[in-house]
């Protein structure tokens, strides 16, 4: 029991992560109809440039002090993702209004090649560390009710408990704020938006600037845990099935399928990986995800797509 | 009625407007009043949508121009037309589905809202107290249109009146001068079409708000409207007060058909 606990705690922290990436494809789709393959690119970029401000930064003013160095840092790379969400918009978004959704995605394609490559060449192609001071050692919880207690890794459950943080505010900040209310009424309707004067341009800006500083968070979580090499990019693939999962358009949907997704992944791997060979991890949700377009093309928590003919 | 038609503060003139070879306008000049109502007719195709698109930036002319309150506008466009207090209805019901009744008609206060983001994003003292306000003045509004009961169901579920109803709400949250009406009626029970004519005339009569609307039941238009403009094959072909245009023998043949 103490074992399965433990799995599914492993698996939960897990999905929170994937929780955090899938949020960020959500957050752009819902606001303009893209769906951005560039987050992958935007996770590694953001985690490239807080793992090389972290150094330059202190090393250019002289700080010793470890934390004020990575929260220059974080604030730094957070800079540099509003620069590229203006970026985008003023370059690519900004010519491509009312186009076919195909088109979009080619575009967001094309941005994810440009920003990896941008990437790479401005901060190196090495593999760095990012080093906020996350607790590595493993903790024993609950040694009364389980037998020999629960083995809980310290870094997942901080890295959890920031991912959950940032879901609840930016679920604050989309359900209280009027630019909260204003951004799910683009999402809803270009037109009727604009026509009651909310500014499309800048209301984008703010949509993959936020979505940059998830990447953001997401890049440093998974960094300090991995460290930072180019195959953070395809972190997002991982996040693919979760919103097929939760569904395109929904928050609570992208939150939810990420915990299912991590949790299916271990308990999969634990339980069923003994009896036909192991590895299914890997592929685990890739079947998942399979199964939702086949019965439940919308999602769990999608709009059902109707369709006048 | 307590309302005085005042001087002309919207005028169209001479637009045209083609999709590629199809000409939507040609050469199409009318003028609005200040607190009056103004009514673009037609038989189907006639172009009245794309005149209302035109006022309102979605389409731009061209040729021609718009001159509002004596500025120019050589290209509108939607959120340049809003900040200059124009708001409007559309004739298939754009509504932010997702969102309660409440969020959609609060959206019409979106350019009235001063506080930054940062405040917003703490929910800060400013920005909470606007909230607030801009709250109230939502509620008068809810009050207006007879919607209480319904304020915080989201709109996808309402039937087709009552989402046209809040149509219309979003669009008098915004406080317009001029509102520009697409069908306010279509596709409505007697009834129904009897509480959206009083909606119009109370708006009209109580905030003194201008009003450009299309519509086809020829019973309310000439009714309610002070004056009309009737578009045929995107040309202008009358224009005047009901009973003129009524007895224009150009617009009874584009209604009934030539031979009459």
């Amino acid at each position: 029991m103490g074992f399965f606990v433990e799995t599914l705690i492993g698996g939960l922290m897990a999905g929170m992560l994937y929780s955090l990436v899938a949020l960020g494809f959500v957050l752009i789709f819902k606001a303009s109809g893209v769906f951005n393959f560039a987050q992958g690119a935007m996770v590694l970029f953001a985690a490239l440039a807080m793992a090389r401000f972290a150094v330059w930064i202190p090393g250019w003013l002289g700080i010793d002090n470890a934390l004020l160095g990575n929260i220059l840092a974080f604030l730094a790379a957070g800079g540099l993702m509003f620069a590229v969400a203006w970026v985008i918009e003023r370059l690519v978004l900004r010519h491509l209004v009312n186009q076919e959704g195909a088109t979009l995605l080619m575009a967001t394609l094309g941005i994810a090649y440009i920003l990896e490559g941008l990437g790479t060449s401005i901060f190196g192609s090495d593999i760095y560390k990012i080093d906020i001071g996350m607790p590595k050692d493993p903790v024993m919880i609950l040694e009364g009710t389980f037998e020999g207690g629960l083995l809980i890794n310290k870094e997942d459950f901080v890295a959890a408990l920031i991912a959950a943080v940032l879901v609840g505010l930016l679920t604050l900040f989309f359900q209280k704020t009027s630019t909260g209310r204003a951004l799910r009424a683009v999402a809803d309707d270009h037109q009727a938006a604009q026509s009651i004067g909310i500014p499309l341009n800048r209301i984008w800006v703010i949509v993959w600037c936020v979505a940059g500083v998830v990447a953001l968070v997401a890049g440093v979580i998974w960094g300090s845990k991995l460290g930072v090499q180019f195959s953070l990019a395809t972190v997002a693939l991982r996040a693919l099935p979760v919103v097929i999962l939760g569904g395109l358009t929904s928050v609570p949907g992208a939150i939810l399928g990420g915990l299912i997704i991590g949790v299916g992944e271990k308990l999969s791997e634990v339980y069923l990986g003994p009896h036909i060979g192991g590895g299914i991890e890997i592929w685990f949700s890739y079947q998942l995800a399979l199964v939702f377009l086949l019965f439940r093309p919308q999602g769990l928590f999608g709009e059902k797509i109707i369709d006048r003919v | 009625m307590s309302r005085e038609i005042g001087e002309v503060i919207l005028d169209l003139k001479n637009v045209s407007l083609a999709f590629g070879g199809v000409k939507a306008l040609t050469d199409i000049s009318f003028d609005v009043r200040e607190h009056e109502i103004r009514a673009i007719i037609g038989p189907n195709g006639a172009g009245k949508s794309s005149m209302l698109n035109v006022i309102n930036g979605v389409y731009r002319p061209q040729q021609g121009e718009i001159v509002l309150r004596g500025r120019r506008f050589a290209r509108m466009n939607p959120y340049k037309a809003a900040q200059a207090g124009i708001s409007r209805t559309f004739q298939n019901i754009a509504l932010f589905k997702g969102m309660s009744v409440i969020d959609n008609i609060m959206t019409g206060r979106n350019l009235k809202i001063r506080t930054n983001l940062l405040l917003q994003a703490l929910w800060w003292g400013p920005a909470r107290r606007e909230e607030l306000a801009h709250r109230a003045k939502v509620e008068e509004v809810i009050d207006f249109l007879e919607i209480q009961h319904i304020r915080k169901t989201p709109v996808g579920r309402l039937p087709y009146g009552l989402q046209k109803r809040v149509d219309l709400g979003r669009a008098l949250a915004m406080e317009p001068s001029i509102l520009l009406l697409d069908e306010p009626m279509a596709g409505m029970n007697v009834e129904e079409k009897q509480d959206m004519c009083r909606f119009i005339l109370d708006v009209n009569d109580q905030f003194g708000t201008t009003i450009v609307l299309i519509e086809h039941d020829m019973g309310v238009v000439m009714d309610i409207s002070d004056r009309v403009v009737v578009l045929d094959y995107g040309k202008k072909i009358g224009d005047g007060d009901p009973d003129a245009v009524r007895s224009n023998p150009e617009v009874v043949s584009a209604y009934l058909g030539a031979g009459h």
